[in-house]
């Protein structure tokens, strides 16, 4: 039987309780009074900051005095009616750098109205009595492709529906979601959320699910234009930056990407974790992957990132959280080495001023597991790109005629899957005006 | 510490806190412990003939709440003490024999007919309590019997049995009105005529506090009828003060002795009661919203205040406010403030913008990086940005100083008082000296 001391990767080492509780709800449901509560400190501004901060440009205060009225539903449909991912939005959304940072009552007293979680309050309530509050319009005839079954292929596809399209949407994977499936902590979006809400979002009918079909593999982009009207492209981020040090192919190197999928579709009990666990990097995938690793029980994870704290791409909220989980974070520090006689034993750091200017000296720290989360990109050629990502003008418009693009393989945003929803949709939009055009 | 004693009608009071008549004050074992608690006196609630009447046996209360259901305002439809005579007069005996110190003052109500308000104003008077309190208020359920409100709404019947009354007890006649009337004043002046003591303000206000849109009923519901309640609590606050001050500062009534009570939640709420001439105050809603332990911070709070003023007596409070209770038309028509908003304070929500732009007079400017501001041409000094404004003291009103042009109207502020009664646009205005 492991344990937290046990030397190695090997699963089991909490209890199946210890485990259920570490990966429950990190922020469970407003109740019915909690909400009202949170609702009342809305001051219902004008031409609202947070509006303007929402990269999906949802009526915040208009939802809020409808949840403080009594209406949740007619809050979510406010919501949802400018962004179909709001449950999962809700759930995921950095919203203290967003809507909760612009809010009033964050100048005034440092305490935002909860913003993030009146609207899961909201989005649940409507998804739990089960009602879709969105219609096709009358069918236009026209087919679109849409590669990639994320938050921006979602949005996008349901916006087409919705306008009378019908939609085909390709997924290399055997499940739709995308990053919300495959690559958010699990205690984010519990309860098989992910699924859930693709269910809900697919009632709007026209959508056709198509999954296994990865571009390139199985399908190529001259085949989808020449059998849609339209081809919107959603693909994500596949690869993983490599550390290009020596040793990085050691066992025991791997991918937090692959790591956080795992955690998602598996058995937690049955999943292994070393004993002393190194991220590398400093974005929400980083935090991601470290905090989970200690939940599983790892006994020292380490997060190393080569700037400054303040650079780091993960929220303030999301270093406070991994370091309250007990996560101890490293900055100012790039690697240099794997060490180890096959599998990874140590992993070595040169630390490194904010130009990444090495000082001199460096540090080893124990590791029999480490991920690498510093950064992904896009595997793919065939269009203009803007540096390591599909160039885009407008509302999503490719070099290519009827290609669009959006999320984060997408040029331009940030890699958030509230502005994937915001790119999504826009390109739906533009799609939908174009044909109506043409 | 400031000295809070009180004499009311040459009633004692350790302080001028009052519990009214109403459920808090129904027994002996309530009255008892609201003692312990520090009150100062109790009304005991309202007594009538045997057969004592009932209560429905459904919801007697319905209400309103702010944020985090802080309530507001409550509404009752209980009626007068549901309980022998006899055991009730015990009670009071009792009680008062063992809190010599405290204010015992009973609520009557009877027919409207000699002979049973001096039945029994004589068992009060065997109790050894210091008052009686005419219940001409209650609006509900007694009024449909000739009771309550429908005395009070009737100032020849107010003079009527409080002449009784007055005949028939040597203790002083407190009476209680009914603020479901066009004038105040009325009444008042009425149950001076009939020789009252004191006049006691306001009992409940005809109400109906929410519909059940559902059952399409008005709350509170018995069996999916609903009959329109008394209304108390925070909300009726407002209300209460200017039915107050328009008999303190009534000629005819000047000197009437006035024990206040409507939406009395805090030491602040009772002293503004003071200061616009009641003598002391009367508590219901908040003693049953928190229980009777809020009379310490009443204590506590109006001591502080006192102390800070210098004031040695309650009495030094009471009416304080009277002579600054105006009529509009003698308001300083010559007086020119402007909103001010504080830079620093401000927080940018726009609230003030949106008030005076969608619904005023246009008079706040609003800026691309959200800088409100206020235009002096447009201000009339209306007070709404700064009641909409969720900072306090941000958006202050600052008088003009005499000399100084107002922008909106090219006027100059003129430093001589002038009113309606002598302004121009007044075609009944009086020619100045």
């Amino acid at each position: 039987m492991a344990d937290q001391l046990s030397a190695g990767i090997v699963a089991g080492r909490l209890s199946p309780e210890e485990l259920e509780a570490n990966f429950a709800d990190l922020h469970p449901r407003l109740s019915d009074h909690e909400a009202l509560v949170a609702s009342d400190r809305c001051y219902f501004c004008h031409d609202a900051p947070c509006i303007t901060a929402c990269p999906t440009d949802i009526d915040i205060p208009l939802f809020i005095r409808q949840i403080a009225t009594g209406t949740p539903e007619a809050a979510a449909k406010t919501i949802l009616s400018q962004n179909i991912l709001g449950g999962m939005c809700a759930r995921v959304c950095p919203t203290e750098t967003l809507c909760e940072e612009a809010c009033v009552r964050e100048a005034a007293e440092g305490k935002p109205v909860k913003i993030g979680q009146l609207q899961r309050y909201a989005t649940d309530t409507l998804m739990a009595a089960g009602i879709h509050p969105f219609s096709r319009a009358a069918p236009t005839g026209r087919r679109i492709a849409v590669v990639g079954a994320g938050p921006a292929g979602l949005a996008c596809a349901h916006r087409l529906a919705m306008k009378g399209h019908d939609v085909d949407i390709l997924d290399a994977r055997e499940k739709p979601g995308g990053l919300n499936e495959f690559g958010i902590a699990a205690y984010k979006t519990v309860d098989g959320f992910a699924q859930a809400e693709v269910d809900w979002l697919m009632q709007i009918g026209g959508i056709t699910w198509k999954p296994g079909q990865m571009l390139g593999r199985d399908v190529t982009l001259e085949a989808l234009k020449g059998a849609y009207d339209a081809v919107f492209l959603g693909l994500g981020l596949a690869g993983v930056n490599a550390l290009g040090v020596e040793g990085d192919d050691r066992k025991g190197v791997l991918d937090a990407v692959d790591f956080i999928a795992d955690l998602r579709q598996g058995d937690l009990s049955g999943l292994s974790v070393g004993r002393d666990v190194v991220v590398i990097g400093g974005g929400m995938t980083a935090v991601d992957a470290a905090v989970q690793a200690k939940l599983l029980g790892a006994l020292n994870v380490t997060l190393v990132y080569r700037r400054s704290r303040a650079r780091m791409n993960a929220s303030v909220f999301e270093q406070d959280l991994a370091a309250s989980k007990g996560v101890r974070i490293i900055c100012n520090a790039q690697p240099v080495a794997v060490h180890g006689n096959g599998a990874v034993r140590e992993i070595e750091f040169a630390y490194v001023d904010d130009d990444l200017k090495e000082t001199g000296e460096t540090v080893r720290l124990a590791a029999d597991q480490v991920f690498r989360a510093i950064g992904q990109s896009l595997e793919f050629d065939g269009l203009a790109m803007d540096g390591r990502k599909i160039a885009v003008t407008g509302a999503g418009r490719t070099s290519m005629d009827g290609v669009w693009a959006g999320g984060d393989c997408a040029a331009g945003g940030d890699d958030l899957t509230v502005t994937a929803v915001a790119e999504g949709r826009d390109a739906a939009e533009d799609i939908h005006a174009t044909l109506g055009a043409g | 510490m400031a000295d809070l004693t009180s004499d009311f009608l040459g009633i004692k009071s350790p302080n001028p806190f009052w519990l009214a008549s109403a459920p808090p004050t129904d027994k002996e074992y309530n009255v008892r412990r609201a003692f312990e608690a520090g009150w100062g006196g109790v009304v005991w609630k309202t007594l009538g003939l045997d057969p004592h009447i009932v209560n429905v046996n459904g919801p007697r209360y319905g209400a309103i709440w702010g944020a985090d259901r802080r309530l507001l305002g409550l509404n009752n439809i209980e009626l007068i003490t549901d309980r022998p005579l006899e055991v009730n007069l015990q009670e009071i005996k009792m009680v008062k024999r063992d809190y010599p110190d405290r204010a015992m003052v009973v609520s009557l109500m009877v027919p409207c007919e000699e002979a049973p308000w001096r039945f029994i104003l004589e068992k009060v008077e065997d109790t050894g309590a210091d008052a009686v309190e005419l219940n001409f208020g209650c609006p509900h359920g007694m009024s449909e019997r000739g009771m309550g409100s429908a005395v009070g709404q009737v100032p020849e019947y107010i003079e009527m049995v409080t002449r009784w009354a007055k005949a028939n007890t040597r203790m002083p006649v407190i009476v209680k009105l009914t603020p479901n009337i066009t004038d105040i004043r009325k009444p008042a002046a009425a149950a001076k005529a009939g020789g009252a003591d004191a006049v006691s303000l306001i009992n409940t206000i005809n109400s109906i506090t929410s519909v059940n849109l559902d059952l399409f009923a008005p709350e509170p519901t018995i069996d999916g009828k609903g009959a329109h309640g008394g209304y108390c609590g925070p909300a009726v606050k407002p209300i209460a003060l200017n039915m107050v001050a328009e008999i303190a500062r009534d000629a005819d009534l000047v000197g009437l002795p006035v024990s206040g009570i409507g939406g009395i939640t805090t030491w602040r709420d009772a002293a503004e009661f003071m200061a616009l001439g009641a003598g002391n105050v009367q508590v219901c809603t908040a003693a049953m919203t928190y229980g009777f332990k809020i009379v310490q911070e009443m204590i506590s709070g109006l001591s502080e205040y006192m102390d800070e003023k210098g004031f040695s007596s309650v009495n030094e409070i009471v009416g304080r406010a009277v002579p600054n209770c105006s009529d509009w038309q003698h308001l300083n028509l010559n007086y020119v403030a402007k909103a001010k908003i504080d830079q620093e304070l401000c927080i940018k929500c726009g609230r003030c913008y949106a008030a005076c732009e969608d619904t005023s007079h246009q008079a706040i400017a609003m800026s691309d990086d959200r800088v409100f501001s206020v235009k002096d041409d447009e201000c009339v000094a209306c007070n709404l940005c700064v009641n909409v404004c969720p900072v306090e003291d941000c958006i202050t009103m600052e008088a003009m100083t005499p000399g100084q042009t107002d922008p909106r109207t090219g006027r100059v502020v003129e430093p001589d008082y002038a009113n309606w009664t002598t302004h121009p646009n007044n075609p009944a205005a009086e020619a100045a000296e």
